[in-house]
């Protein structure tokens, strides 16, 4: 849950990249840790394995500005992807306040997306959170790849796999080149903000 | 206990009792945080500059795996979490369910007369909250 600071007047809120491994979720950091360093005051954190992989969270606070006299900052993490992580993945949804399921489009990891949305939904509701109130974005990533003629589902596909039920904002995008990466975040940062504004009233 | 928004009393008044008890013996920087990461406050001698935001989503890291652990291990929790280098130490200590309370102190500190003020400073800091 967010964290409102009456005195100086600053909101802490935060988002969590999920998905399967290797969907993209760090290439979507790293993206915004480039293109967005006058909001970043600090380094951009991750903790991995030497084989490059996710091994508990990157994280990387992003400054929104202010909203109503709020400071609000972001505090953006991933979750690892790999199957065998998920005592780790979550810890790392504690407290969550919105969430980007970021969601592979290549065809061959169509199983894996919809297995790792199913187990997003059981830790949320470990926390007693429900996947259909929290403030939720889809991301169906990789699209850049149909140029490389690597076959990648069609969005039709994807929405029913994912988002039939959930009914929530999303976008293609391709988190290496940067399209939809910034669309992405600045939705999920909005529906947060929105959310949490009530308890500002 | 709802901590997502704590009044601004509440704050000064555990502000006050960090600096008194801790800050004052010569701790450098005292932070409070919950599971999530999120900072409730800082209080520091006013020479140290850490990167307090990226140091709460470690923290909580580190907390919760090591909590989880000792879980795994058949313990309720381990209640010393401490780190010690050259010329700083991280000592942990839970508040209760959703926060923590992190003291980093240098040299000139004991680890057992830390300890013993930080005991006392939680308790009065559960005393502030529960007056809600
Ligand atoms: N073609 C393509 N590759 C991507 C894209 N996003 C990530 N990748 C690659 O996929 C691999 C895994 O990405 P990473 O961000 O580490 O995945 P994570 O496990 O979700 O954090 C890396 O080799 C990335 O370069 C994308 O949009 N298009
Ligand atoms: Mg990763």
């Amino acid at each position: 849950m967010s964290f409102i600071n009456l005195r100086e007047k600053v909101v802490q809120v935060k988002v969590v990249y999920y998905g399967p491994g290797r969907c993209g979720k760090t290439t979507n950091l790293e993206f915004i840790n480039r293109t967005y360093r006058k909001q970043i005051h600090s380094e951009m954190v991750s903790l991995k394995t030497h084989g490059d992989r996710t091994l508990f969270f990157d994280f990387l606070p992003f400054d929104m500005g202010k909203i109503k006299g709020y400071d609000i900052k972001i505090q953006l993490y991933t979750v690892p992807g790999q199957v065998k992580y998920n005592a780790t993945r979550k810890l790392v949804l504690r407290g969550v306040d919105g969430i980007v399921f970021v969601a592979d489009a290549m065809e061959k990891q169509r199983e894996k997306n919809i297995r790792s949305l199913n187990q997003l939904h059981e830790n949320l509701q470990s926390y007693k959170e429900s996947i259909f109130k929290i403030p939720l974005v889809m991301q169906y990533n990789k699209f850049d790849l149909t140029e490389h003629g690597i076959p990648v589902l069609p969005l039709s596909v994807l929405e029913k796999d994912l988002n039939s039920r959930l009914q929530v904002p999303y976008f293609k995008a391709s988190a290496i080149t940067g399209y939809n990466v910034a669309a992405t975040l600045k939705k999920i940062i909005s529906s947060t903000v929105i959310s949490i504004q009530k308890k500002l009233l | 206990m709802n901590y997502g928004i704590v009044s601004q009393e509440q704050l000064e008044q555990i502000d006050v009792v960090l600096s008194e008890k801790l800050i004052k013996l010569g701790v450098d920087c005292v932070i409070i945080i919950d599971m999530a990461g999120n900072i409730i406050t800082v209080k520091d001698n006013r020479e140290n500059k850490y990167d307090v935001y990226s140091f709460a989503a470690l923290a909580a890291g580190n907390f919760a795996t090591v909590d989880a652990m000792a879980k795994l291990v058949g313990e309720q929790e381990f209640s010393l979490l401490f780190h010690k280098g050259q010329d700083s130490n991280i000592h942990f200590s839970k508040i209760d369910d959703d926060l923590l309370l992190i003291s980093m102190f240098g040299k000139e500190i004991s680890l057992g007369f830390l300890r013993l003020n930080v005991v006392e400073v939680i308790d009065q800091i559960r005393k502030i909250w529960d007056k809600k």
